[in-house]
């Protein structure tokens, strides 16, 4: 038996003796798992799950052990995965800590800043908010205008941001600061890392056409912010930020690739439109043909996307080089989410229009919604029309103008 | 299920693109559609001799066994040249109908020569009306001493003119579209005396296209291929392989096709620039090298299904998947590459015309989109 095997069995062993029922349940959203941090409320099943996990280095399978990670092997971390997803186990810990800021600390950030964050990120003690957007700087992000002076020991920051998914519930952010203003506007830019508890942070929710959202705008008004906790060099932070843009919309396209199964447009298609079995068995040929064309058209473009995406990864697993993929990945993944949205509203009808009180399910109010929250998909983490950019610039290498 | 070519594939691949560049240029492919049979003689001896007609035919047939995937990457350069030679048709049609399904003596007489290069073979299943369905069969095959008289007409026979073997559908029993009835047979395609009648059929990208009458021929007991009267399924089977090699062949006169627009938006100039520096093209230039990049991962991923041997159901699936996205994604880098190009593009003496003309046969053979999409749905039990 070779080492990976004997490795599959203890670890399928360890899992089963150590996952709790409760974790052992399909889940319908992020909002169910642990993000870890101190400001969020999480049922006890939940914390210890993560805890256990946490205490083997799993939350953050690949990292090394001095970081709190498990220092798995890539293939070992496959494995893990593997044998997770055999016994249906839920994530124990998720977050931008994982997706962003703890790769790219791994990556560029000093010996100190790395002791000092990643273990409490691995052990979800610590939770992660992205301080990019702000109100003057969208598409155009380098143009950002908070500003960070030195003061000795420390940089004083002001100025705000936008569109900072949980920032109410963050304990930590790292953000973009202008640090020279006589500089181009690339090269006077420096990152941060900066305690949400600081004096002078102040956040408050943005309300979405959908509705509640994970949103922010975060005030800054001359907060301290030590020195120490720049990541990589002062005034040279776009490399960095630009880096971390391309782990974004990776995690973004994942993230179109978990749920979309959960939204069952035949089952809609069938309830709504009728098939042509009439014992209301939930089975049989959707009867309205252009529904059923549209449901069609629409599972083939994401059995291809899923196609693709798991070409990239094996391509990536044999060592070739990634490119720019993730702008492929991010802007057709959302369009797609936008499209099943957008067509499941469409099936349902007038049933479909409901926004509160009596004649709507619970699945029909949600579908609107949900609806109306994709078309922001195809803004956030870069627009599409950027990455449309991106593709024509660094991939095919049409001339700017 | 690999979804990375191996170092084999990719060298097969490149030695297929050297091949292509070096011997057929769109200047020969342009002069083959008004010539003789339609493609080069000789060029298919070289294709036998590099081993590409028994790449996939099983070691047993004297073929080398092969995995589809190595299939792919060779139809991928061919597509990427427009090669004309009837590749799909000898080796996925006919040669795929006999191997699934020939006695032992018609695999023996045919298979090997077909490797060397020596057997073209064809698969005449299209009648008038028949649109894109195999059971839709009116010719009849009807029982004579000892053996069966063929009458009826089939029509688009890919590579039929050139053939020396033709595997006919014709009906054994039942009404016209009845599931069951159809039988597969192996015909030879130069008889003498009452028997087959070929024209050529002028199809707008230039491919040998024919026009079969079957004037009463008769064969023996020993041509039917496969099971008599579960002709349909065998006739599915072969189908399905055959569309995702012609998807492999998309995927490269797609790539082709943009290519060629590419270069173009990087070098004409107008207002001063070139006009790929305009945002309005550089936009649509980047859709279309997704709609590519989803056309070759599906057929990748197609070629992957069929070599991890899955069951009939899920090979069908992933030929439907593939076919539908092919089938609009070259239409659409074709229409788009003419608008790119302006004026040029809808000259005849400008290459895109042959693109664009390739690209609406192949959309329309073995099923175009909505058609594929409705199979999608049936399979899928919706």
């Amino acid at each position: 038996m070779s080492d990976l095997d004997t490795f599959r069995e203890e670890i399928h062993r360890w899992l089963d003796q150590n996952a709790p029922p409760s974790m052992r349940t399909p889940y319908k959203s992020f909002d169910e798992l642990c993000w870890g941090g101190k400001k969020a409320r999480y049922s006890e099943d939940v914390l210890h799950w993560r805890d256990v996990m946490a205490e083997r280095g799993f939350t953050a399978p690949t990292w090394p052990r001095e970081y709190g990670g498990a220092g798995l092997s890539k293939a070992e971390a496959k494995v893990l995965a593997e044998e997770m997803a055999r016994l249906h186990l839920r994530p124990p810990l998720i977050g931008f800590g994982f997706w962003m800021i703890g790769p790219l600390l791994l990556q560029e950030g000093s010996e100190e800043l790395k002791r000092e964050h990643l273990p409490k990120i691995a052990r979800g003690e610590v939770r992660w908010c992205q301080g990019y957007s702000e109100p003057g700087a969208g598409s155009d992000l380098a143009s950002l205008q908070t500003r960070a002076v030195r003061d000795g020991d420390h940089f004083i920051v002001s100025g705000q941001k936008v569109w900072t998914s949980y920032a109410d519930l963050a304990d930590w952010m790292f953000l973009l600061v202008r640090t020279d203003q006589s500089a181009k506007k690339q090269e006077g830019i420096t990152f941060l890392l900066m305690d949400m508890d600081s004096p002078g942070v102040s956040v408050r929710p943005i309300r979405l056409i959908s509705g509640a959202s994970p949103f922010c705008e975060t005030f800054l008004s001359d907060v301290r912010v030590p020195v120490r906790n720049v990541v990589g060099e002062i005034h040279h932070g776009w490399t960095i930020a630009r880096a971390l843009l391309g782990h974004e919309r990776t995690a973004i396209a994942e993230m179109f690739k978990e749920h979309d199964d959960a939204i069952g447009l035949v089952d809609a298609a069938r309830h709504y439109l009728g098939s042509d079995i009439a014992d209301h068995t939930g089975e049989g040929r959707i009867a309205d043909p252009v529904a059923r064309d549209q449901i069609a058209q629409l599972d083939i473009d994401q059995a291809c996307f899923e196609a693709l995406l798991a070409r990239m990864q094996a391509e990536a697993r044999a060592g070739h080089k990634p490119g720019h993929e993730s702008s492929i990945l991010k802007l057709y993944g959302t369009e797609l989410n936008q499209r099943r949205r957008d067509l499941h509203v469409t099936i349902a009808g007038p049933q479909g229009l409901g926004w509160s009180g009596p004649g709507f399910s619970e699945q029909e109010l949600k579908a609107t919604r949900s609806w109306l929250r994709s078309r922001g998909n195809s803004i956030e983490g870069g627009t599409s029309e950027i990455q449309l950019n991106i593709i024509a610039k660094r991939v095919l290498g049409l001339p700017g103008l | 299920m690999s979804l990375v070519l191996s170092d084999e594939q990719r060298m097969l691949g490149r030695s297929a693109r050297d091949f292509v560049t070096g011997r057929s240029s769109l200047k020969r492919v342009r002069t083959a559609r008004e010539e003789g049979e339609g493609f080069s003689r000789e060029l298919w001896r070289e294709m036998a001799r590099l081993g590409w007609l028994g790449l996939v035919l099983p070691e047993e047939h004297g073929g080398a066994g092969l995995g589809r995937t190595y299939l792919m990457v060779v139809l991928e350069e061919l597509g990427r040249g427009l090669c004309p030679e009837p590749l799909l048709p000898t080796v996925l049609l006919g040669g795929a109908a006999l191997v699934a399904g020939g006695t032992a003596a018609c695999q023996k007489e045919h298979l090997q020569a077909m490797a060397a290069g020596e057997r073209l073979l064809a698969l005449a299943y299209q009648e008038p009306g028949s649109r894109y369905s195999l059971t839709h069969v009116t010719t009849a095959a009807e029982r004579v001493d000892g053996g069966y008289r063929l009458r009826g007409e089939k029509i688009q026979v890919q590579g039929g003119g050139a053939a020396d073997v033709l595997i006919v559908s014709a009906r054994t029993h039942g009404e016209p579209t009845d599931a069951l009835g159809v039988t597969l047979f192996a015909v030879p395609a130069n008889i003498s005396g009452p028997g087959v009648r070929r024209e050529r059929q002028r199809l707008l990208d230039g491919r040998d296209a024919t026009r079969v009458q079957l004037d009463g021929v008769r064969v023996g007991p020993d041509a039917v291929v496969g099971v008599p009267e579960e002709g349909a399924l065998l006739l599915g089977d072969v189908i399905d392989g055959a569309t995702i090699g012609l998807c492999a062949e998309m995927v490269g006169s797609m790539d082709a096709a943009f290519a060629m627009t590419l270069d173009y938006l990087k070098t004409r100039v107008q207002f001063g620039v070139p006009i790929g520096s305009f945002q309005a093209l550089q936009h649509r230039a980047a859709r279309l090298y997704i709609e590519i990049e989803l056309a070759r991962a599906a057929v990748l991923e197609a070629h992957a299904v069929f070599d991890d041997g899955a069951d009939r159901e899920a090979r069908s699936l992933a030929a439907s998947m593939a076919k539908a996205k092919c089938s609009d994604a070259f239409l659409q880098v074709t229409h788009e590459g003419i608008q790119m190009h302006g004026g040029i593009g809808m000259t005849e003496e400008h290459d895109m015309g042959l693109f664009v003309k390739r690209a609406r046969v192949a959309q329309m053979t073995f099923g175009d989109a909505a058609f594929h999409r409705d199979r999608f749905a049936r399979l899928s039990g919706y």
